[in-house]
């Protein structure tokens, strides 16, 4: 007799064992250790942390090896754990003026106070694949001097000076910051759970929308007022002690976007801001998403809303790709109950509009137009 | 090591007690007001969003130690993602299953309301994929959240009307849209409109959960569901030509296999316990004779 999908159990299992066998691949091979990923892929594990918004390497690494270095998977496992962690309370901003600086720059100064400090960039590298790294040969050391004690405030503290540059966002002072982890999305949403959701969005999917504002849809004349990579204390209050404890330091990249802007029925003219913060190094998509938070703020400036990377709900929407892979790879389990809905619908219209033809073709068997619904 | 043996622990049924007090609360605010859509703050969870979060998030919400579950997708017990779910709370909360649908206290389902009536100790979870009903007449939610506010379903009924005007029928298939109580236009979830009747005055509770989307909805028991229609097209499910090939069932919703590349087909029931239950009962259909060995 017919067996519908008896077995399903049994596949399933069969199916996750081929896929341990497959992540470890030809076992002559040494596995993978966690330190070696955070070290030496590192920038693929500050990926994982920001879209998975935990920061925590180990299990960043764990879930790139688990995932067999899927990006997408390996932040999903990420979310899926985090989502289980008990909240215990909220930090206090970080202030990314005391960062301790690895790389800080400025499109907008030559030179400014702190000054411009390239570190560990890629931009100047040519792109010539090098063979050498195919074997395990000395690196150099890197040079080091002894860092800068005075300060390096950040550009638009510069330009605000001088007033020039809008203020940084006005809140109610009984605002409490939303948590989208928390709370139900809602539309419109206030600009820092806006943010929240920027910072863990996808960065190509960021990346597109920002690229396409440069190129006329909804352009902003930005100008990369500063990007700063580096460490920042993460501290909490504790009411018990009545003062704020540091928890640690964290690894950030902030984009300060600063935008061209002629004023409009409600803003004077100004620079305006757009803003990105992401966990660990990642100018791409802290830049993309610094484009992309200045867009959406077209409704709050009163400019004309024309294009996607304006439109609020378009875009936080659709920016999650834990929920964006989730979705479009469902399509993947059986839909058989309404497919056989439709092919009912399909063969009875099908059936009608052979009749109502008038020349009507009466030697056609039942059965041939079924067949040929499909 | 210790990091280790600390990752492996999870709560009973997965979420956390604080996140299933806040999925209750939205269930009960659902409760009271039938067929509207509570937003609720849906968490990720260890399967992908589309594959059933949201009806998980309710399950691990209402389960109790004591209850029996059943997961079924398409209406069999034995599909992938069935299994996989089932797997998942035996595992998470050790609760007793079952795939025969009179001894569940709690189903949870994709795509198929079971044949079988439900009673008043049981509770029926849905898998949502798009709980707005107006979707895709209106891309944005900020517009349909005002359209349900207003009662304003006119677009609806244009929708259905030019099915007609154009099909001479409507052509909804699935997730055919009920309105609830005499007030809120929901969606069933991609169910076939054949199993719409069911929800109508139904003894068990309704639970519709849409994790990526994050809504909750809910019909409580005994509450009127009708699909929409109109006085000269009235609603109407679908009708198969020949009963189920196993089990002789007429009356139910039936799955079509393809046999060969002749275009040979049978039809089946799609509600897997059902039809084992009829087959145990001695009822036997055209291909479940002594032909039963050809056919495999």
């Amino acid at each position: 007799m017919y067996v519908a999908v008896k077995g399903g159990e049994a596949a399933i299992n069969n199916a996750h064992q081929l896929l341990a066998d497959r992540r470890r691949a030809d076992r002559s091979v040494p596995a993978m250790h966690l330190e070696q990923i955070i070290g030496q892929l590192g920038l693929g594990v500050d990926r994982i942390m920001a879209e998975g918004s935990l920061y925590d390497c180990d299990l960043a690494a764990l879930a790139f090896k688990q995932a067999r270095g899927d990006m997408i998977e390996a932040i999903f496992l990420l979310r899926a754990y985090r989502t289980t962690l008990p909240r215990f309370g909220y930090s206090n901003p970080i202030d990314t003026g005391k960062m301790l600086i690895e790389r800080r720059i400025s499109a907008t100064y030559k030179d400014l106070p702190g000054g411009q400090l390239l570190g560990p960039t890629f931009d100047y590298t040519h792109r010539l694949l090098d063979p050498e790294l195919m074997q395990d040969l000395p690196v150099d050391p890197p040079k080091t001097r002894e860092a800068e004690t005075g300060q390096a405030p950040r550009v638009s503290e510069i330009l605000a000076q001088e007033g020039l540059i809008e203020n940084d966002g006005d809140l109610p002072d009984d605002h409490q910051t939303g948590d989208l982890t928390r709370q139900p999305t809602e539309f419109p949403m206030s600009r820092d759970v806006r943010l929240q959701a920027l910072s863990r969005g996808d960065e190509g999917f960021l990346l597109a929308l920002g690229y396409s504002t440069q190129r006329g849809f909804a352009r902003s004349h930005p100008f990369a007022g500063e990007i700063r990579i580096g460490e920042v204390d993460v501290e909490i209050d504790v009411p018990e002690l009545g003062f704020a404890i540091n928890l640690g330091r964290i690894r950030v990249t902030e984009c300060q976007m600063v935008n061209q802007f002629s004023g409009s029925a409600t803003s004077p003219p100004q620079f305006t801001r757009g803003y990105g913060l992401v966990f660990g190094q990642s100018e791409r998509k802290a830049m993309a998403m610094a484009l992309v938070d200045r867009s959406l703020r077209a409704r709050e400036l009163g400019e004309d809303i024309t294009a996607p990377a304006q439109d609020e709900e378009f875009v936080i929407s659709h920016s999650d790709n834990v929920q964006a892979t989730g979705f479009v790879e469902h399509l993947k389990l059986p839909h058989y109950v309404d497919f056989q809905a439709e092919l009912e619908l399909v063969r009875r219209m099908r059936a009608e509009h052979d009749r109502n033809r008038p020349d009507g073709n009466a030697g056609e068997t039942p059965n041939d137009k079924l067949e040929a619904a499909e | 090591m210790n990091k280790h043996s600390e990752l492996a622990v999870y709560n009973f049924a997965y979420l956390d007690e604080q996140t299933k007090r806040m999925i209750r609360r939205a269930i009960l605010k659902a409760i009271a007001i039938p067929g509207y859509q509570v937003p609720f703050a849906s968490r990720e969870m260890p399967m992908p969003y589309g594959w059933g979060t949201g009806g998980v998030q309710v399950t691990a919400s209402i389960l109790g130690p004591d209850d029996t579950l059943k997961v079924i997708d398409q209406g069999a017990d034995d599909t992938t993602n069935a299994v996989s779910i089932r797997a998942f709370f035996q595992k998470v909360a050790h609760v007793a299953v079952t795939t025969q649908t009179a001894q569940a206290t709690i189903i949870q389902t994709r795509h198929r309301i079971p044949e079988e009536t439900l009673t008043d100790n049981q509770v029926l979870v849905y898998q949502v994929p798009i709980p707005e009903p107006l979707r895709f007449l209106e891309p944005r939610e900020t517009e349909t959240r005002k359209m349900h506010a207003l009662e304003e379903y006119g677009l609806m009924h244009v929708k259905l009307y030019e099915d007609i005007a154009r099909n001479g029928h409507i052509a909804t298939t699935y997730a055919y849209p009920v309105k609830v109580e005499g007030r809120y236009v929901m969606d069933p979830s991609p169910t076939p409109k054949f199993d719409n009747p069911k929800m109508h005055r139904s003894q068990a509770l309704q639970l519709f959960g849409a994790g990526r989307e994050k809504r909750i909805y809910a019909i409580p028991p005994y509450t009127d569901v009708v699909s929409l229609d109109f006085e000269d097209h009235p609603f109407e499910v679908q009708q198969f030509e020949e009963p189920c090939a196993l089990c002789a069932a007429s009356g139910v919703y039936l799955d079509e296999v393809v046999l060969d590349d002749r275009g040979g087909r049978m039809f089946v029931c799609s509600d897997t316990d059902y039809c084992e239950k009829r087959r145990d009962n001695g009822h036997r259909g055209r291909l479940n004779g002594e032909t039963a060995g050809a056919v495999k």
